[in-house]
């Protein structure tokens, strides 16, 4: 079925988009802010990234620089929503279409190539790894990293304020959270994220590319509900792995999919296949508990 | 001690719904008392304590709390001195948090929250010696999802949540009003009993008459966003339902007899 190559690069854009769906936990799940910033930030990630690296700075630095943007492009939104009032979904669409016009001004075309430069991946190809596999081993160790420290910061006393704040608002400011505050930090950190893993894409994939953020929040969402529907999120570390997991289930969904040559599938069709996956992972979890439900009744 | 002077505040402002909820209200509480609120619908109590705790802002007037003047002051910056307990069961707690995490929320309430882990061992024995205090069970259920708790217990923890650390003063806005008669009978016995070993200064609105009576030492009638009577000591003592109702006739006959005035 599957080529090895195939895998590999499925595993490892789906360790990407677990990044992604980090952000998105934090800003759907945790503060309840549907934040559609994430379609700009990630192209913006990769932008910033890119143009440094070109520019001969350290992979690395260039990498936290795209964090950094990141994390500017999700204040703007929540400050938009939390000092202007601005609708929450309406303030990310306003930031996201203006990211547009900032990464075609920070590339200063539509697309970057990388193939040439040094990347974060370049020392990692020296360590006697197939070609295929170093992308893989250096992104699990990233999303692991970033896994414990979402997870120790969630537990956090500012983490647990930032839980109550989408949690429960009022209450939160019933014990001295700024609430405010806590939506500029979260929507930050997600963006940041989504940054992180536009910059590392633009990296491993030797290209930047100004349209490549269409659709992230999509393939986000479906790693997150997808993620959820195989592992209860009933804790946050249970939640993280559920991103990464989902993450790379839908990768695997996808690739599956697009090889298995009696569905006759194309790569134009990865938006149809992703609504349907996404469509499936809303709807399953519920048909499992109906299903269960009607089996115990039958016992009984 | 906690005085709120001359507070004037108007819903919908040049509207057709133009609703002034308070005319001038003027409270002052002073240390360790426990006053209780009464009024009928609309009369301004609710409002009152938004005021109070910074969820709505008056228009005119003067809250000072502690020495410190607040009127301008955000919910989030009073809540290190204004503890609260709300009407709805669910309000006042996380259901998608832990008891324990619940708790730790509380504990650093008008605090600075850092990056150190929110629930600590050196809490352990605190949050477990008070929830013991409720007799409910809860001490062994830390790590539960407060979402599994009824009603009730949800509204016994936030009260435990609203003491947990010292504040000039504590809001319960009708407590009990959503909860069965024998539950909200158990709350309003916790709630006396913290408010007398902690020595509380608090405010406690109620729908009730007769509860507004029984608890506290000084009790409060808002009519019409004002206080119309203020009654404590012995004044207080043995007096019953009907003569509150009594007094109250009175004043609303006064204030008849000043529109009266007025329409001359």
């Amino acid at each position: 079925m599957l080529s090895d190559i195939a895998l590999y690069g499925a595993i490892e854009t789906g360790l990407i988009y677990g990044l992604v769906a980090f952000g998105i936990y934090i800003s759907f799940r945790v503060l309840d802010f549907p934040d559609l910033t994430v379609d700009g930030s990630f192209p913006l990630g990769a932008a910033v990234a890119a143009m440094l690296i070109l520019a001969g700075w350290n992979p690395w630095i260039a990498t936290g620089a795209a964090i950094l943007a990141g994390m500017a492009a999700g204040a703007v939104t929540a400050l938009l929503n939390v000092k202007l009032n601005i609708l929450n979904l309406l303030a990310s669409i306003l930031t996201m279409i203006a990211l547009y016009s900032v990464n075609l001004r920070i590339m200063g075309r539509p697309n970057v190539a990388l193939l040439t430069e040094e990347t974060v991946l370049t020392p990692w190809y020296d360590l006697g790894l197939a070609y295929h596999q170093v992308p893989v081993v250096l992104f699990v160790i990233v999303v692991l990293v970033s896994l414990i420290l979402l997870w120790r910061f969630m537990k956090s006393e500012t983490g647990l304020a930032m839980r109550a704040t989408g949690a429960n608002a009022r209450m939160a400011r019933a014990q001295g959270i700024a609430t405010g505050g806590m939506i500029v930090l979260g929507v930050a950190l997600s963006n940041g994220l989504v940054g992180l893993a536009g910059a590392l894409f633009a990296q491993s994939q030797g290209a930047a590319d100004v349209t490549m953020g269409v659709g992230v929040i999509v393939i986000g969402l479906a790693s997150l509900i997808g993620g959820e529907a195989v592992i209860t999120p009933s804790t946050v570390v249970r939640a993280l792995i559920a991103c990464v997991a989902g993450a790379i289930i839908y990768r695997l969904a996808i690739a599956f999919a697009l090889n298995a040559e009696f569905l006759g599938l194309q790569s134009q069709d990865l938006n149809l296949i992703t609504a349907v996956l996404v469509t499936l992972a809303i709807v399953l979890p519920g048909v499992r508990t109906s299903v269960a439900a009607k089996l115990t009744r039958k016992k009984a | 001690m906690i005085s709120a002077t001359d507070l004037r505040l108007t819903f919908g402002k040049g509207t057709p719904l133009e609703n002034p909820a308070l005319r001038g209200m003027s409270l002052t509480v002073n240390q360790g008392e426990f006053v209780t609120v009464i009024g009928s619908n609309g009369a301004g109590k609710s409002t009152f304590l938004n005021a109070l705790a910074g969820e709505v802002m008056v228009d005119s007037g003067k809250i000072i709390v502690d020495n410190q003047d607040v009127t301008k002051l955000p919910t989030h910056k009073r809540a290190g001195r204004v503890a609260r307990v709300f009407q709805d069961p669910l309000a006042g707690t996380c259901e998608g948090l832990t008891i324990e995490e619940n708790l730790a929320l509380a504990i650093k309430r008008g605090q600075r929250r850092g990056l150190t882990a929110a629930v600590k061992k050196e809490y352990m024995e605190r949050f477990r010696n008070s929830l013991s205090s409720l007799k409910l069970g809860l001490e062994n259920r830390l790590g539960d999802k407060m979402g599994l708790l009824s009603g009730g217990q949800r509204q016994a923890v936030s009260l435990l949540m609203a003491s947990l650390t010292p504040s000039a003063i504590l809001l319960l806005d009708e407590h009990t009003a959503a909860l069965d008669p024998k539950t909200a009978a158990f709350v309003l016995e916790l709630t006396t009993q913290i408010i007398e070993e902690q020595k509380l200064t608090a405010l406690m609105v109620t729908h009730s008459m007769k509860q507004a009576l029984e608890v506290g030492d000084r009790t409060v009638m808002l009519h019409q966003g004002e206080v119309v009577f203020d009654i404590e000591g012995e004044k207080r003592e043995g007096l019953e339902v009907k003569d509150l109702l009594g007094l109250f006739e009175k004043q609303r006959g006064l204030e008849i007899d000043d529109d009266s005035l007025l329409l001359d």
